[in-house]
């Protein structure tokens, strides 16, 4: 199976050289694959018919204890045949739907891609596995839905596609890693006998909701449902096989395949129940809404999630047999009419029912295939949807709890169903032509019409003789998802059962509906039906997005002011809250107990330095600050000397005097620093500061207390003589012990003055002081003055 | 003593971190310079004042003669304050070169260089069609 999974990535690699190759045929040539596969897989089906399950493990990743394993049981075998059968018949149809495109090397490798992750999806017994393959439909999924990527439309689609599956893949993951912790293993196949120990488990409900959110997104169930129709912007291809036999499958896979290890609950029923069921009701009666063939479709689709998700809700024999019944009647049919819409599309350059009409003269072989399978949507007898309707109404009419809703509820999501059945296969094949068409209708090539007559012939040929399914198949993929072996008949005639009944009923609805749709469709009542539940949670779902990154733009712009005295305003309070905060809340504060001895020179000097400092901050002359600096900094000066450092206060000395000449200097060409700020703002800076520095002042006398550890002094001291042969112990610290500091110091130095000779030796260029304008226009002085010597540079050369 | 200094060095601090947050770019260079007396009255407080000798060897000895004052801060100090000088130097140019050029001394005219509503987040009608 590793070999089959592989087999795909390896030809979707090598896509575009056949295409280059083979061109026109290529789609013949590649569709040999998927079509080998299933014949591959149909070998299984005596086997795994008889109940045998085949498992294959590779080493994949040993630390983990995590082989690349695969396991097929029935259930995987029904999905891995749909995968590879109707992809084999897409990749033949879009070999002719795409023929001539530059675009159909990259359109395959996307494509085969996307049949690659979707079989190992189905096939993985790993969950990481698993994972891995979930994920990469979502991935290709996105390319194909933005393949027309120079659309915005498309890029829209493609990334609300994205978003909503690849959001709801992560809520799987934690899902399925909390449930690999519960059961300790990683093989969904051996998951599926610890049911119970699950269900027990504290940990089940969020299990459940996690894997929800993963099924619910990827199954497109409301309030998720809105991706899919818009999904549709893919090419028609993608949308058919996304439809028809994967992607959205991939959902009510991974819930039949959890099934046994998490269903059978009461939330478990309730859930899938209730969101299946409504999905099912609300999309079925929104697909009457829309007159574009593939958006009527893609309502459909949804409404077939949501009666899969609520039958295996209900989750008995019955229910379970309806659903994997369901699913291959909607496989066939969904594949052969999205087919369809795009062959039509193809041939008259429109999808609007309401311009098409006629089209059974034209387009006979299309029109055959075409209407096989919408009368099969529509569960018109003897094809394989009436037996599908059918058995669905038995399950729901024997559902443990609440059956005639269940059913009441079918027969108006199923009315709605043939209603919209009927409007795609009947309208444009029948009837008169209403639009005028930009082109003269004819038969799509064979690679076209091959997909939607093979679907409907099976359509009609499990229809008409059930059993060449019902035993092996269909039994053995609702033994998958039971665990347990129940006898699955299927059969047009059940008698005259209340289910035949309600399928009457069923009818009447939907041919009624069918012949109101001229005048319902374009109704008010539909109108806010489509704004509310068809375009109002995608819209909310953008607008949240945009909410979104506009929410980030503003609290970006709140913090970023772009005003460097609001961020050290901020960083100040920091300060004063944490640091601050932290000291008052250590209890065991200790502070120095006296001042020490102080002598009143020295005391006169910091009092001078205190009030230099004060007086620099009141000064509203520059000179007279710059005065008051000086002064603070020599009495620093003078303070070093006192205390035995004689060096310092000569290098104090020194820079004080260098800065003071280069303030002069600078000062002379710049304005004053006159003017005030508003008393406020000074008044809440002056608490801000003043709090920073009782922060520090504190944090130091703290530091006073405790004992200073000079082991680094005295080593310097002692050795300053012995190894450095020098008498000034802080001249050897700088020039020896820590030689290379100070040569990162001359470095510094050198390039500030590096910087100030750029600075000042820079071109001057004068712009006029800009203001802050609201309404967002360039300075057209300063554009004016910026490009008038280029263009006198470049004027005469252009002149002549 | 030190705890006098401990309090001028806070006073050295609140009125640097006062004029570093006035929008005259002048106030911010005072601001600036007052900082690293601030920092280096922190570090020379921190490594304890002694009144005696300087670290100095006598040309007769191999160890100075105790007590003798702390090298080790007075080392840090003697880069911090030539460091600062560069700083100063620097920054005041830069003021001088904006100067020139915008004619403006206001700290908050320095956010014209970065865009303020550049962001396309308003991009409202780039919806889904309907």
């Amino acid at each position: 199976m590793l070999l089959a999974v592989l087999s795909v990535f390896v030809v979707a690699a090598l896509a575009p050289l056949v295409v280059r190759l083979l061109g026109r045929a290529a789609g013949w040539v590649l569709g040999l694959l998927p079509l080998g596969l299933f014949g591959y897989f149909v070998r299984y089906l005596p086997a795994v018919g008889h109940g045998e399950t085949v498992r294959e493990t590779h080493p994949w990743m040993p630390a983990l204890d995590a082989p690349a394993s695969f396991y097929l049981d029935g259930l995987s075998l029904l999905f891995a045949l749909l995968v590879t059968g109707i992809g084999a018949l897409i990749v033949v149809y879009a070999g002719g739907y795409m023929a001539g495109s530059d675009e159909l090397g990259r359109f395959y490798v996307q494509l085969l891609g996307f049949m690659g992750a979707m079989l190992g999806l189905v096939l993985a017994d790993n969950i990481l596995l698993f994972f891995i393959f979930f994920e990469l439909t979502s991935l290709t999924s996105y390319l194909l839905i933005g393949f027309y990527h120079n659309e915005e439309s498309s890029r829209a689609a493609a990334r609300q596609a994205l978003i909503v599956t690849g959001s709801g893949g992560l809520a799987l993951l934690a899902g399925l890693l909390l449930l690999s912790q519960v059961t300790g293993t990683l093989e969904l196949s051996q998951m599926l006998a610890m049911g119970e120990t699950v269900r027990q488990h504290p940990y089940y409900l969020g299990i459940f909701i996690l894997v929800c959110a993963g099924a619910f997104t990827k199954s497109a169930q409301f309030p998720f449902h809105f991706w899919l129709p818009a999904a549709m912007a893919g090419p028609t291809p993608v949308s058919a096989y996304l439809h028809s036999a994967t992607m959205v499958k991939a959902g009510g896979f991974l819930l039949a395949r959890l099934s046994p290890v998490l269903g059978g609950t009461a939330v478990w029923t309730g859930t899938l129940t209730v969101v299946g069921g409504f999905t099912m009701v609300l999309t079925a009666w929104l697909a009457l809404r829309y007159t574009d063939l593939k958006q009527i479709l893609a309502y459909t689709t949804t409404m077939v999630l949501g009666l899969l998700t609520m039958l295996l809700g209900v989750g008995t024999a019955e229910a379970v047999a309806a659903m994997v019944t369901f699913t291959v009647v909607h496989a066939l049919y969904k594949g052969g009419l999205f087919m369809m819409a795009g062959s039509i599309d193809h041939e008259t350059g429109t999808r609007n029912v309401r311009e098409l009409g006629g089209l059974r003269g034209a387009m006979p072989l299309t029109a055959a295939g075409g209407l096989a399978t919408a009368l099969s949507m529509s569960g018109i007898p003897p094809l394989f949807g009436f037996i599908g309707k059918e058995v669905t109404y038995e399950a729901a009419l024997h559902a443990p709890s609440g059956g005639l809703v269940l059913l009441a509820a079918g027969v108006l999501a199923n009315g709605a169903l043939i209603a919209s059945g009927l409007v795609v296969g009947l309208k444009p094949f029948f009837g008169e032509r209403s639009g005028a068409l930009t082109r003269d209708p004819h038969e799509a090539p064979a690679s076209m019409w091959l997909g939607p007559a093979v679907l409907g012939t099976l359509g009609l040929a499990f229809g008409v003789y059930p059993a060449l399914i019902d035993h092996t198949l269909l039994q053995s993929a609702q033994a998958g998802i039971l665990q347990e072996s129940h006898d699955l008949h299927l059969a047009l005639w059940h008698g005259l059962t209340p289910a035949f009944f309600a399928s009457l009923a069923t009818f009447a609805l939907g041919f009624g509906l069918f012949f109101a749709w001229d005048r319902l469709q374009p109704s008010i009542a539909m109108a806010g039906l489509g704004r509310v539940f068809g375009n109002g949670p995608g819209a909310v779902f953008e607008r949240g997005l945009y909410g979104l990154s506009r929410t980030g733009h503003q609290v970006t712009r709140a913090i970023q002011t772009g005003q460097f005295r609001w961020y050290l305003f901020a960083i100040f309070s920091s300060v004063i809250v944490l640091v601050g905060g932290a000291l008052l809340a250590e209890a065991t504060i200790t502070l120095p107990s006296s001042i020490g001895e102080a002598r009143y020179y020295e005391v006169a000097l910091a009092v001078l330095i205190v009030l230099s400092a004060l007086a620099a901050v009141r000064a509203n002359d520059r000179f007279v600050a710059i005065l008051a600096l000086s002064i603070g900094g020599y009495s620093v000066a003078l303070l070093y000397l006192l205390f035995g450092a004689p060096d310092l206060a000569m290098t104090q000395f020194s820079v004080e005097t260098l800065s003071l000449i280069l303030l002069v200097i600078v000062l002379i060409h710049l304005p004053g620093i006159e003017g005030t700020e508003p008393l406020s703002r000074r008044i809440r800076d002056a608490l801000v500061a003043t709090g920073v520095g009782a922060v520090f002042t504190v944090i130091m006398s703290i530091t006073l207390t405790m004992p200073l550890d000079l082991r680094v002094s005295e080593y310097l001291a002692s050795n300053s003589y012995t190894e450095a042969q020098g008498h000034n112990i802080v001249n050897v610290i700088l020039v020896d012990f820590r030689g290379l500091d100070t040569m990162g110091e001359i470095t510094v130095l050198t390039m500030a003055a590096i910087g100030v000779f750029v600075l000042m030796r820079m071109p001057s260029i004068r712009k006029p002081a800009l203001q802050p304008s609201g309404d967002g226009q360039p300075a057209d002085p300063e554009v004016a003055g910026v490009s008038a010597p280029d263009a006198e540079a470049t004027g005469p050369a252009e002149a002549p | 003593m030190e705890l006098i200094l401990a309090v001028v060095s806070g006073c050295l601090f609140a009125a640097s971190f006062y004029l570093l947050m006035r929008r005259n770019l002048l106030r911010f260079v005072i601001g600036i310079i007052i900082l690293g007396n601030a920092v280096n009255l922190l570090i020379f407080t921190m490594g304890r004042l002694t009144r005696a000798q300087p670290p100095v060897i006598p040309y007769d000895a191999k160890i100075p003669p105790e007590p003798y004052a702390n090298p080790l801060p007075q080392a840090l100090i003697l880069t911090a304050i030539v460091i600062s000088f560069g700083l100063l130097a620097f920054t005041l140019v830069l003021i001088y070169r904006n100067y020139t050029v915008g004619r403006t001394m206001d700290a908050d005219g320095l956010d014209q260089a970065e865009p303020n509503e550049s962001l396309d987040v308003y991009e409202d009608e780039k919806r889904l069609p309907a």
